[in-house]
């Protein structure tokens, strides 16, 4: 798979922390209030299943992968 | 067509009704009749409730005179009770409230959590193992399991937890209780509550209520004292209900089937997607979220009018053949697997990450402390809790 580029929305995110929980390496949360943070927009390939993981079961459908 | 008694009945407590396979092949919005005699339109397929969930236009504005009455009593019951929460279960409000609270259940919050979880866990077991097989795995791990982590987590002591688990009934049961005890059971709910407030102010604890109690003290429009003492309930019961049954289900789901507990002893790596998966298969998760409609909205090719009262039926849709491949088969490898126990948009539940870790932890601790844990009964032997919001297992009997 070749490189993608990740998007958050911080709008949107309700804090539910599946990403963090799937691919802690990419994505994280803020202390303050639960909201995504992208840590790594750019992941290795070794990544990318667990990134589509979690886009697929972000309950705010708040996470978009473009190649 | 037929108005249906909802919720349907089911061939069996780990087996789904009949009517949801129906329902979402030839009916995606029907007319069903709840326990108070009111009628609403039920929603069953995955995309229908997906999109519904996260939609501002489904309103939880269910105190509204023509929304329908959930349950049995005068004034419809949990659902159907707005009061002091109002302000923050829509909009801004709403924003401003979840994120004060989503920082008490980050993915790094919850799993620091995992070593406690594990020692209760233990402690349980060592208690089962102590007064021998058979034994209620409900009463004796399920239940106290889940209410010890949020009476730890909320501050406050577990040893009211049989008038917790009082309160926490008489709220979410939609038949078993009249007005007047539903009356009484708020109103001690509410003291206690507002009597431990003031314990956490005047002492306050390294624990959620006592942050909260400082939020509120600062007056900044963050939290009113209402939505405090609400907010405290609200935790204290959804910590308690909803992991208690879902850790029976799991385990009676994942032994009702021997080759599947197997698979997981061998292979612990599993544990993450077979709790996911468990959550997907469960045919008994309870009633469903209501919602009110604040306008015409479109759904499966039907205009639903203003002024309805639409309840989506989250299992259904977790077995939707549509958005899952072999839905009718408990798959513990399956991903990703985008299901909606919790709901879905801005009102997911808070406390998913919490639930995950919970499962995760407790599944992995039976694994290794009784790896030849087997149902005492026939699966078809297992009977649902009748009445409540939130579906369960009435027993557990289990040997190792």
């Amino acid at each position: 798979m070749t490189a993608v580029e990740i998007t958050v929305d911080q709008d949107l995110c309700c804090g539910a922390g599946q990403c963090a929980m799937l691919a802690p390496d990419v994505f994280d949360q803020r202390d303050s209030d639960g909201v995504v943070i992208l840590l790594d927009p750019a992941p290795p390939p070794a990544l990318l299943g667990v990134v589509e993981d979690a886009v697929a079961v972000c309950p705010a459908s708040a996470i978009s992968v473009k190649p | 067509m037929a108005v249906a008694d909802y919720p349907f009945s089911q061939p069996a407590a780990l087996e789904p009704p009949d009517e949801w396979a129906t329902l979402r092949d030839g009916c995606p919005v029907s007319r069903i009749r709840m326990a108070s005699g009111d009628e609403a339109l039920l929603l069953t397929r995955y995309d229908d409730v997906r999109a519904m969930l996260a939609d501002p236009r489904f309103t939880h504005n269910l105190t509204q005179p023509d929304a329908a009455r959930i349950a049995d009593s005068e004034s419809g019951g949990v659902f159907n009770e707005g009061g002091a929460a109002a302000g923050m279960t829509s909009g801004e409000g709403h924003v401003r409230w979840r994120r004060m609270m989503s920082r008490s259940f980050t993915a790094k919050r919850v799993n620091a959590l995992r070593p406690r979880i594990e020692e209760i866990a233990h402690e349980l077991i060592d208690e089962m193992e102590a007064a021998g097989a058979p034994a209620n795995l409900g009463a004796a791990f399920g239940f106290p399991l889940p209410v010890f982590v949020i009476c730890e987590l909320l501050g406050v002591p577990a040893d009211y937890r049989d008038r917790f688990a009082h309160w926490s009934d008489a709220m979410l049961n939609l038949t078993r209780y009249s007005q007047a005890e539903l009356d009484i059971a708020r109103r001690d709910f509410h003291e206690f509550m507002a009597n431990h407030v003031r314990t956490k102010r005047e002492k306050p604890g390294d624990d959620l209520l006592s942050e909260l109690a400082t939020i509120a003290d600062a007056q900044d429009g963050r939290l009113s004292e209402p939505e405090l003492i609400m907010t405290g309930q609200g935790l204290l019961v959804a910590g308690h209900e909803t992991t208690a049954n879902m850790i029976g289900k799991m385990v009676a789901m994942l032994l009702s089937d021997r080759a599947r507990w197997e698979r997981l002893l061998d292979e612990r790596g599993l544990i993450p997607s077979a709790v996911e998966e468990s959550l997907r298969f469960d045919a008994n998760p309870g009633f469903g979220i209501p919602r009110y409609l604040s306008e015409p909205v479109e759904v499966a090719g039907e205009t639903l009018p203003a002024g309805t009262t639409v309840i989506t039926n989250l299992a259904s849709a977790n077995r939707d053949t549509c958005a899952f491949a072999d839905a009718g088969d408990m798959v513990l490898d399956r991903r990703p697997n985008p299901h909606l126990a919790f709901g879905a948009g801005p009102h997911s539940c808070l406390g998913q990450a919490l639930a995950r870790v919970e499962l995760q932890t407790v599944l992995g601790v039976l694994l290794d402390r009784l790896p030849g844990l087997a149902l005492a009964v026939e699966p078809a032997e297992l009977r649902r809790r009748e009445g409540l919001v939130v579906g369960g297992l009435d027993e557990l009997p289990v040997r190792w």
